[in-house]
This record gives C-alpha cells, sequence and structure tokens, in this order.
C-alpha cells in the first residue's frame, strides 16, 4: 500500500467520518480533481515530459531566459468608431508604456462591407475601428512609426484586404514590408465554428489563409501569418480542455493546408501563432497552457516531422476571459482579471491583453484601460512571478493537471481526424455542438448555484448606477461614410476597375491573390469593392444553425 | 409548464457573431416547453420580420451585443408596425447599458434582459405574458 493510501484509509477517513467535505470536486473540463496531488500522480519522467525552457517539448517555455529576458508584449486590443479617433486611444497606450497595438476593427470591415452598405447601417465604429481603405490605415497610424511598433489585427476573412492596406500605408510611410512586425489572426476555421464573421465557403476561405503564409513567408518574414485561436470558442462556452483541442485540429488543418499548397512545413510553422483565453481557475489555466504547449510540439515533431526547433513552439497571445466579467458590481472583474493574467503569466504568455472593468456593460473608459493595463504592470514588476521560469513546475497538482488535460484533449482530437479534420468537424457542426453544449450546461449549473459568481447570483447587493461608460459618437457613421465617398471619388477610375477585373480574373485560377490585392490597395479601391469581387467567384457561406 | 402553442423566434439581428446567449436562451426556453425557432446568425429586421409572420410566432426575443441596439430594435418595431403585426412581442438582451433602456421600452420592446440576468427571469416574463 502507498503512503497516500495509508494516508486516505487512516488520518483522513477520520477526518471525513467527522466532516463531509464542501461539494464534489470537478475541473471546469469535467474531469474529478484530485484532493491531494503527491509524487504518485506524476505519470512521466522529467526529461521527456518538461525538459527545459527553449528546447523540446518546451512545456517550460519556448525562451531559454522567458520574462527574465524581457516581459511579455503589453498588448491592449483597442479601437472604436473612426481611424482618427482611435489613432488618439493607441498613441496614449503607447504613452502609458503599452508595448503593442492591437487592432479591433468593426464588424462591417470584419466581414468586407464598406461603411455606405446597407448592411453595416447601426454598426459603424461600434466594436471596433471601421476601415474601409488605405486612406483609414495611413490616418489609422499617423504618426506612429510602422516599422518600430508590432501590430496584431484581429481580422480574418478578409485578412489578405487589410495586410494588403497595412502593407500599402507602411510603403507610404516609407517602411518596406520586410520590416513589418505583427500578427494577423486569420483564423477562419474558428469564425464557423463559434465568432461569426466568415464570409466565403471553407475551401476558398482557407485558399485565402494559405495565400498569406505564402506571401509573408517571402516578403514579410517577422510577421506572424495566423493566430490559432481558441479564445472565441472559449468564450461561446467551451471548457479547457475544448479549448485546446479545438485550437490545435485547427492549426493541424492549416498545417495540412499548407503543405497541400505546396509549402515545406519549416517555411511556415514557426509563424503561426496561437490565441488563447485565461479564466478563473488559476490552476486548470496553468495547466492548460503548459498542456498546449506540450502537445503542438508533439504534433509538430511527430505528426508532421518538422526539423527546425521554431517550428515547433506554441507562441501564444492571451487574452483574459471576457465571458467571466460581470455587470454587477464591476469593480469585482479587476480582481478577477487579476487572477486570470497571472494564469496567462505563470503559463508562459508571449504577449497579453487585459480586459476592462466595464466590459460587460459597454467599451472600456480610458480610465478603465488603464487599470487593466497597470494590472499587467504589477504582476510583471511587483509580484515577482516573472522573474523565475515556468514557477509551477513540479507542483504535483499542477503536473498532474497538465497530463489530465493533455490527455483529454488529445482524445477529442482524435475524435475530429475520425470525422475528417476540423475542417469537416466544422461543417458537421461537431465542435458547434459540443461548445453549445458546454455552454448551457454552464449556464444551468449557474442557474442552481452549482456554480457561484460572486456578485450575480451570490452575495448580490442592491443594483447601483455604473458611473461614466464609453459612448460612440452619433457623428462617427456619417463622417466615417462621407471619408469612404471621397475616397471612392478622388482616384484614378480605370486603374482601379483594371485592378479589380485582374483580382477577380485571379481568383478563378489557383494564383495567390495577395499581389493583385496589393494592387488595388494602393489605388484605394475599398474593402467592400475587393471582397465584393471576391464574392463574385467564391459565393458566400451559409450556415447551418446547430442548437 | 408553458403552453405548448407559444411559439418564439430567438434571432441574431446585424452583424454581430457573438451567439452563445441566444442560444442559450433558446434552449432554456425548449426546455420549458415553447416552440422555439432559431434564425441564426446576420438576420436584417426585414428577414426577423418576415420569419416571425411566416412563422406565426408570438414572440420575438433578439441579442445584441454590438452595441447596435439603438437602432436594430426600434427598426424591427417599427417593421412589425408596418406588417400590421404589432401583436408579437419583441425582447431581448445582450450588451445593453442601463442608460438605454427606457428609450428602447419607449419604442415598444417588452422587456430588455442584461448580462446575468437569471434565466429563470425570462421564462418567468414569458409565461406572465402568456398564463392564460
Amino acid at each position: 500500500m502507498s503512503d497516500k493510501q495509508k494516508w486516505a484509509e487512516t488520518t483522513l477517513a477520520k477526518a471525513l467520518e467527522r466532516g463531509k467535505e464542501r461539494k464534489e470536486f470537478k475541473s471546469t473540463s469535467g474531469f474529478p480533481l484530485e484532493r491531494l496531488a503527491t509524487p504518485e500522480d506524476l505519470r512521466s519522467d522529467y526529461d521527456t515530459a518538461l525538459g527545459y525552457p527553449g528546447q523540446y517539448p518546451f512545456t517550460r517555455g519556448v525562451q531559454p531566459t522567458m520574462y527574465r529576458g524581457r516581459l511579455w508584449t503589453m498588448r491592449q486590443y483597442a479601437g472604436f468608431a473612426t481611424a482618427e479617433e482611435s489613432n488618439q486611444r493607441y498613441k496614449y497606450l503607447l504613452s502609458q508604456g503599452q508595448t503593442g497595438l492591437s487592432i479591433a476593427f468593426d464588424l462591417p470591415t470584419q466581414i468586407g462591407y464598406d461603411s455606405d452598405d446597407p448592411l453595416a447601417t447601426g454598426e459603424i465604429g461600434r466594436v471596433g475601428v471601421a476601415i474601409d481603405s488605405m486612406k483609414d490605415m495611413e490616418i489609422l497610424f499617423d504618426g506612429i512609426p510602422m516599422d518600430k511598433v508590432s501590430t496584431s489585427m484581429t481580422i480574418n476573412a478578409p485578412a489578405v484586404v487589410l495586410l494588403a492596406f497595412y502593407i500599402a500605408a507602411a510603403e507610404k510611410q516609407g517602411v518596406t514590408a520586410d520590416k513589418l512586425n505583427g500578427t494577423t489572426q486569420n483564423d477562419i476555421l474558428k469564425e464557423y465554428a463559434a465568432r461569426g464573421t466568415y464570409i466565403f465557403p471553407p475551401a476558398p476561405s482557407m485558399r485565402l489563409v494559405t495565400n498569406l503564409f505564402a506571401y509573408c513567408s517571402a516578403n514579410t518574414p517577422k510577421w506572424n501569418t495566423i493566430s490559432i485561436s481558441g479564445y472565441h470558442m472559449r468564450e461561446a462556452g467551451c471548457t479547457a480542455a475544448q479549448e485546446i483541442a479545438f485550437t490545435l485540429a485547427d492549426g493541424i488543418a492549416y498545417v495540412e493546408a499548407a503543405l497541400n499548397a505546396g509549402m515545406d512545413v519549416d517555411d511556415f510553422a514557426g509563424r503561426l501563432a496561437f490565441f488563447f483565453a485565461s479564466h478563473n481557475n488559476l490552476l486548470e489555466e496553468v495547466a492548460k497552457f503548459r498542456a498546449a504547449r506540450r502537445l503542438w510540439a508533439k504534433i509538430m515533431k511527430e505528426r508532421f516531422h518538422a526539423k527546425k526547433e521554431r517550428s515547433m513552439m506554441l507562441r501564444f497571445h492571451t487574452q483574459t476571459a471576457g465571458c467571466t466579467l460581470t455587470a454587477q458590481q464591476p469593480d469585482n472583474n479587476i480582481v478577477r482579471v487579476a487572477i486570470q493574467s497571472l494564469a496567462a503569466v505563470m503559463g508562459g504568455t508571449q504577449s497579453l491583453h487585459t480586459n476592462s472593468k466595464d466590459e460587460a456593460l459597454a467599451l472600456p473608459t480610458e480610465e478603465s484601460v488603464r487599470i487593466a493595463l497597470r494590472t499587467q504592470q504589477i504582476i510583471g514588476y511587483e509580484s515577482g512571478v516573472a522573474d523565475t521560469i515556468d514557477p509551477l513546475a513540479g507542483s504535483y497538482f499542477v503536473e498532474s493537471l497538465t497530463d489530465m488535460l493533455q490527455e483529454k484533449a488529445e482524445e477529442y482530437i482524435a475524435r475530429i481526424d475520425d470525422l475528417g479534420g476540423a475542417t469537416k468537424a466544422v461543417e458537421q457542426g461537431f465542435i458547434q455542438r459540443e461548445i453549445t453544449e458546454s455552454a448551457y450546461e454552464y449556464q444551468k449549473a449557474v442557474e442552481v448555484k452549482d456554480q457561484i459568481v460572486v456578485g450575480q447570483n451570490e452575495f448580490m447587493v442592491e443594483k447601483v448606477p455604473v458611473g461614466q461608460l464609453h459612448k460612440i459618437d452619433p457623428a462617427t457613421a456619417e463622417h466615417q461614410i462621407r471619408k469612404v465617398t471621397e475616397v471612392r471619388r478622388n482616384r484614378n477610375q480605370e486603374q482601379v476597375r483594371e485592378k479589380l477585373d485582374a483580382l477577380r480574373a485571379a481568383a478563378e485560377t489557383d494564383a495567390n491573390l495577395m499581389p493583385y490585392i496589393l494592387d488595388c490597395a494602393r489605388l484605394y479601391c475599398t474593402e467592400g469593392e475587393i471582397c465584393n469581387e471576391l464574392r463574385a467567384v467564391f459565393g458566400e457561406y451559409r450556415a447551418t444553425e446547430v442548437l | 409548464m408553458a403552453d405548448k402553442k407559444i411559439r418564439i423566434l430567438i434571432a441574431k439581428p446585424g452583424l454581430d457573431g457573438h451567439d452563445r446567449g441566444a442560444k442559450v436562451i433558446a434552449r432554456t426556453l425548449r426546455d420549458a416547453g415553447y416552440e422555439v425557432i432559431y434564425t441564426g446568425l446576420r438576420q436584417s429586421p426585414e428577414q426577423i420580420v418576415a420569419a416571425a409572420i411566416s412563422e406565426d410566432v408570438n414572440a420575438i426575443g433578439i441579442s445584441v451585443l454590438s452595441g447596435a441596439h439603438g437602432y436594430l430594435f426600434p427598426r424591427i418595431i417599427e417593421l412589425l408596425k408596418e406588417q400590421n403585426a404589432s401583436d408579437i412581442l419583441l425582447f431581448g438582451g445582450g450588451i445593453i447599458p442601463d442608460d438605454d433602456i427606457p428609450g428602447l421600452k419607449e419604442a415598444g420592446v417588452a422587456e430588455i434582459f442584461t448580462p446575468g440576468a437569471p434565466l429563470a427571469d425570462i421564462t418567468n416574463f414569458l409565461r406572465s405574458r402568456y398564463a392564460s
């Protein structure tokens, strides 16, 4: 009998006779949690399971010095109204010590509609900045040197178009494409599964994704071509184990698509980046990040036979979990965000966005964004957790949880493989169904208080008026529509028509569309015009609804 | 238990893709005994009203997280009036600041449920409307 069993049958058994435990303890991923982890729970040996930072399997981190060399990039996702107003917010954030930009686009921009399209009514500048053409991109980066700043763009279906605007605007600043540093989210699969800003059907969408890979591999060596995102699937309700599985399954699909397009794995895999959520369950989240890193390294090595170490590294951005924020007692959200940020940092994130306390109510105010950024700075400069690498490694519990999450994720990936991969799994609604099911289960748990949400279903107070909220100026839409109309008026119409026709013709072939889109961008073709050419050839995706 | 004949259309108007709330509500209402039709994403107010009329629903529930509620709710009310279908109840939820709620109610929206609202509030609301 092991020492742990002995303890359980003697000391523990007596205590349990005297009084029961508070409840049945389960991870948010659904499996029962160890009461007490001990060395017996460690299933694998140190060298193969953990190794050293900067070395396979990267469980302990992707860089040899981690945050002792440089802290993670503090990157607040921001953007609203017009390019003019967002430009001011970016300059403010940079002046406050933020180290990278992250552009939030409004929904019409994310779905390929110009601001004067009837479908854009009511949505212009609401959830992000409206960008209709290269003109807006020039304004957005006015006074911000594009060779010095790294920019992440949350853009998916039309990622090729917005990257073209970015490259073309940089050219006007005198910055060549090879100097550009940043990320395009460019992850269409999770749009079908959870986030919803798709335009085209899966096959042509995957082509655009790999067109961007190929173009960047030759022209923008510092650009992260994709941010394979679990964040939105987690926000839509999936569990931590599902988040790892669905994200890496999408990753597998992108690698396969690029290989099928004739690329060599080591030519593009090093530019793949990932994006995860960080939730309140601190230890499960730390374990999740570590398990994801180890599993991706294994997949790249064993399934895709990558040779370069960099191809096997899961580098990721983290955002704290928007769905955990409560509209009630919003100040409590500061604490949630701090816990979630701590998980991301102890999990070895490369960059981090911290949500603001008022985001269950509206876009954040400048003041609440500052608190969110300060949260990261306090963790980085005061808490000490960044002073040593992978500080929770060796914790019996964290290591056993890391193993367990990896195992659960591998089971899911095997099921997705059986369905024919992530694209097929999405087309069949498998991933959507899993997400919806987990979301509903969670909500029912909240409803009956199996899951306590402080301030929302327990520890409530009478509703107090919240302070100032961010408001979008109603003049935004009018201003933006006027601007796009002017852009269309003041350009060389003949050349515009010629390049749009060339784009459409190229879309009918197997050509890489990126150079054609860049030609259009430089002539101030609008996003809607470019996307409409592609819609004419590719058609539009219609979702089958899964409840 | 709710009257089996009560039919509810749950819809996602506008371009917003955040459908977690809409789907959870649809499932909840279905489990509470209502007949639920879910439209899916990116429905224009015109499409929503057309679907509500052709499906002969008693109520429409919409979910808006994009900040476009100030346009979408009143537009649906207006279209219902134009189609002589004002007997169809409109309720909804999403990221909707408290300050905006009185205006929406004045426009004719029956009820707004904001983040954290218990599911029971929504089922109770419908039950009280369709008790008889």
